[in-house]
């Protein structure tokens, strides 16, 4: 069949916007299968496939497609989870546009086969039937603390475990799966996949101590005394930045990390039967335009708000966030002001925002890398009505945890500096994902957290073979 | 879990509880708190570790009942469980031996938290004087306990009806004319309060620390609800805190952001009201 006779890229189901906009529910309701074998007969079965080069973590791509397409669904799941650990959340919230599927054969003449969505839907199909439990190797009795419970730790920890140690992870928060329960919404990434994958952990003998902040319950230099042989920071990036702007502390103005806590959560969304408010105004600005802005915008309006702005400084083509949620934000109803920033948000009389002064920028000449950076139009200041504004221009390292390490080499921003198989400048401590790298994807905190894995073990076997020589 | 393990009341809103957490008691320091989430759609609730008994593993914690939080918080009992307990979180008081007497103010359920600083002060050698009031009689406690880590204890309360009668103001500036050498001062309590103590203190320019109670969620820096503003600083008082240097503290913006969710806690409290007539939001 030559490129041209492919057929058209099969269409995600999704609740009607004008429904969702009021509800918590998933967005998008994953394909059927007779959707998904025909979707999987558009992969051109390449020798060399591209696509698993846009992978992080290089998934089976083609492999398990084909067997999507034989509809032997079970040997699509094993041929899957061989690389992914978490393939249920990773085929809802990878940007596959700049990924897997940018690099698809298919998508230079049509649309790039939607290796995302046939993800999910393998995923999926093995949570219904359960999922068997993975090997595991014989017991080490050899012991591995992971610190953080986000996907960089979760998946440190499930590799650690099926390599036979005995796994202790310490979370801050009172759940495990960092951004992926306090930060992603319901309506993109349901809990309950999250909490599948969590028991999933529990079933391979990891054992979880929640409410354990490193850095003031107990610390990494403890821990190595306490006989653990490894630690892993898998601590993400959860600290909120702020503009720096006039009136940033007044009433009504959220970081999008409480906003957004409040109502994934904290369940803030069934209050007040559980017990923790959220508040958003009838005039909403998202300061951004990420995964987060998005998700702070669509939960807003969720949430009852009647107007929901995206404030973003540069233009469309620049937005970081991932196609399909700007997508889902515009037909919800988000509105879009590009080439606008706030430069003061105004409060009246008793501390709450009632309006917000922004500025409009125009882009300028092409800079030394050839992208057009925006400049203020003098004289552009104008005066917005609004009664919430939720900030999110991206988070920077928690230091609880590094601050109490002794001689940990940070970067200038606070970040661990480590190698590419997460060593950092400490025998024995490792570390991965957004304390790594910086505010980055699920999919390459996982990655990060296989690799640590691998160098644990190499680290632990080494040492003790040392020992007994 | 975190069994309760002791229960004391003080007043109709004013209650005590030992909680069982050895971890959290282990580290724990004066000055610092701790959060707890009663059950599971409960709120997190930010408590000052007002003792801690290490051997035993025990925190205790003081409270008085504002909201449906601390309302239904105040109904547990010895027994039961408390579903989550994390801590010890801020940062501890700076604690030496000071070139002169510490004075040390309590106001309310703020007599809790002063007492495991009172105790610290006075073992690192300090002269401490310590001053407790509250509105009425009915609202003090643990004046022996207090008696015991400090020099000279001044009781007062609003209405004369136990102690000196007036504010905790007075008494403090009686104790600045005696001791003219005072080195700093410690106040915590209602808003109202330590500001009006910061006043009193400025003049003599006697460093003068605060605790501040902003609301919380996380308690670990990363959602920002507890934002303070201390001179041009924007401070996030559970990591950065709780205590600052009351005479940068922007105690009128700390106030108006403490109403942030006052409409929703009437509606909280009319739920607990109604809590048993049963039914569910129906959204999970
Ligand atoms: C709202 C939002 C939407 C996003 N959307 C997407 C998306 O669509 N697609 C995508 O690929 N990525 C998305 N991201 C980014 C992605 O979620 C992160 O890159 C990823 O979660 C990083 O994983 P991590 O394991 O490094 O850290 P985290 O997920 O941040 O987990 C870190 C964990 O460590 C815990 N911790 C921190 N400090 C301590 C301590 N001192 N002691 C104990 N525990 C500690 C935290 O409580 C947390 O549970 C989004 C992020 C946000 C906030
Ligand atoms: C670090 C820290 C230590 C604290 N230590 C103690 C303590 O030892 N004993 C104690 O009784 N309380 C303490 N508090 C205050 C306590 O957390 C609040 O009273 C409690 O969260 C109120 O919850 P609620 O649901 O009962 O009331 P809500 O319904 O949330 O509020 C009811 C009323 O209380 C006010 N309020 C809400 N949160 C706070 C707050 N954080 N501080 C003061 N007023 C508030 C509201 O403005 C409202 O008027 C501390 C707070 C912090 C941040
Ligand atoms: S893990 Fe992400 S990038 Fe890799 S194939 Fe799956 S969806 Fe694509
Ligand atoms: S590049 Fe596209 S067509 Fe080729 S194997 Fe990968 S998914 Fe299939
Ligand atoms: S309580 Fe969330 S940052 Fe302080």
């Amino acid at each position: 069949m030559s490129l041209k006779q492919r057929a058209d890229r099969q269409g995600m189901p999704c609740q009607d916007p004008r429904v969702r906009r009021h509800n918590f529910q998933e967005v998008a309701l994953g394909y059927t299968k007779e959707q998904a074998m025909e979707e999987a007969g558009r992969c051109l079965q390449c020798k060399k496939p591209k696509c698993r080069e846009g992978c992080p973590v290089e998934v089976l791509i083609p492999d398990f497609i084909q067997a999507v397409a034989e509809g032997d669904l079970a040997k699509a799941a094993v041929l899957l989870k061989e690389k992914n650990a978490l393939p249920a959340i990773c085929g809802r919230v990878c940007p596959q546009e700049s990924q897997c599927e940018a690099k698809c054969i298919v998508g230079i003449k049509s649309e790039p086969v939607a290796i995302g969505r046939l993800e999910r839907f393998v995923a999926d199909w093995e949570m219904r039937q359960g999922a068997p439990c993975p090997e595991q190797a014989p017991r080490k009795g050899k012991k591995v603390a992971v610190v953080g419970a986000g996907p960089a730790g979760l998946t440190c920890a499930a590799d650690l475990a099926k390599l036979g140690y005995e796994v202790t992870i310490f979370e801050a928060l009172h759940t495990a799966g960092g951004v992926l329960m306090y930060g992603i919404p319901e309506f993109r990434l349901p809990k309950d996949i999250v909490e599948q994958e969590i028991d999933n952990l529990r079933k391979l003998g990891v054992e979880m101590q929640f409410n354990s902040v490193v850095g003031k319950a107990t610390n990494v230099h403890e821990l190595l005394a306490n006989g653990y042989e490894a630690v892993f920071l898998g601590t993400g990036a959860g600290l909120p930045n702020f503009m720096g702007i006039p009136g940033e502390n007044l009433c009504g103005v959220f970081s999008a990390n409480e906003f957004l806590t409040r109502t994934n959560l904290m369940k803030g969304y069934c209050f007040p039967e559980f017990q923790t408010p959220v508040k958003v105004g009838r005039k909403v600005a998202v300061l951004g335009a990420g995964n987060v802005a998005m998700d702070a915008a669509r939960t807003a309006l969720r949430l009852g708000a009647e107007e929901v702005h995206i404030i973003y400084r540069r233009s469309e083509k620049e937005m970081p966030a991932r196609a399909e949620e700007i997508e889902h934000a515009h037909e919800e109803g988000v509105q879009f002001q590009l080439l606008t920033s706030p430069v003061e948000i105004i409060g009246d009389e008793n501390g709450w925002v009632k309006a917000m002064k922004c500025v409009r920028f125009e882009l300028g000449e092409p800079d030394a890398s050839g992208r057009r950076s925006p400049v203020a139009i003098p004289g552009s200041e104008y005066i917005m009505d609004i009664d919430t504004v939720i900030v999110s221009i991206g988070t920077g390292p928690n230091p609880l945890a590094t601050k109490s390490v002794s001689d940990l080499e940070l970067n200038r921003k606070g970040n661990i500096v480590a190698d590419e198989d997460g060593r950092t400048s400490i025998p024995g401590v490792f570390a991965g994902g957004d304390i790594v790298t910086g505010a980055a994807t699920v999919i390459l905190a996982m990655g990060a957290g296989k690799k640590s894995a691998r160098a644990i073990d190499e680290y632990v076997m080494a040492k003790a073979a040392e020992k007994a020589i | 879990m975190y069994p309760i393990v002791r229960k004391e009341i003080f007043s109709p809103t004013v209650k005590l509880f030992d909680i069982k957490a050895p971890l959290v008691a282990a580290k724990a320091q004066a000055g610092q708190f701790f959060i707890l989430r009663a059950d599971e759609k409960g709120e997190r609730i930010p408590l000052t570790i007002a003792d801690f008994d290490r051997e035993e593993g025990t925190i205790t914690a003081i409270f008085q009942e504002m909201g449906a939080g601390t309302k239904r918080l105040g109904q547990l009992e010895v027994g039961d469980n408390i579903l989550d307990v994390v801590g010890p979180l801020g940062v501890p008081s700076e604690i030496e031996r000071f070139d002169g007497p510490v004075a040390i103010v309590g106001g309310g359920v703020g007599i809790a938290p002063i007492y495991p600083i009172a105790r610290a002060l006075k073992a690192a050698g300090n002269e401490v004087f310590a001053i407790i009031g509250a509105r009425n009689k009915e609202l003090l406690f643990w004046e022996e306990k207090m008696a015991s880590v400090s020099s000279q204890l001044i009781v007062c309360t609003d209405d004369g009806s136990y102690g000196r009668k007036g504010f905790v103001t007075d008494a403090l500036k009686d104790v600045y004319e005696a001791n003219s050498n005072l080195n700093h001062v410690w106040a915590i309590g209602p808003m109202p309060m330590m500001r009006a103590i910061t006043n009193v203190t400025r003049p003599w320019s006697v460093k003068t620390i605060v605790s501040m109670n902003p609301l919380m969620m996380d308690g670990t820096g990363m959602c920002g609800a507890c934002r303070v503003q201390v001179g041009n600083e924007t401070k996030f008082a559970c990591v950065d805190g709780p205590e600052f240097d009351g005479h940068l503290v922007d105690f009128d913006l700390a106030m108006k952001r403490l109403s942030i969710y006052k409409d929703e806690e009437k509606r909280a409290l009319a739920a607990l009201e109604h809590q048993h007539q049963g039914g569910g939001c129906g959204c999970h």
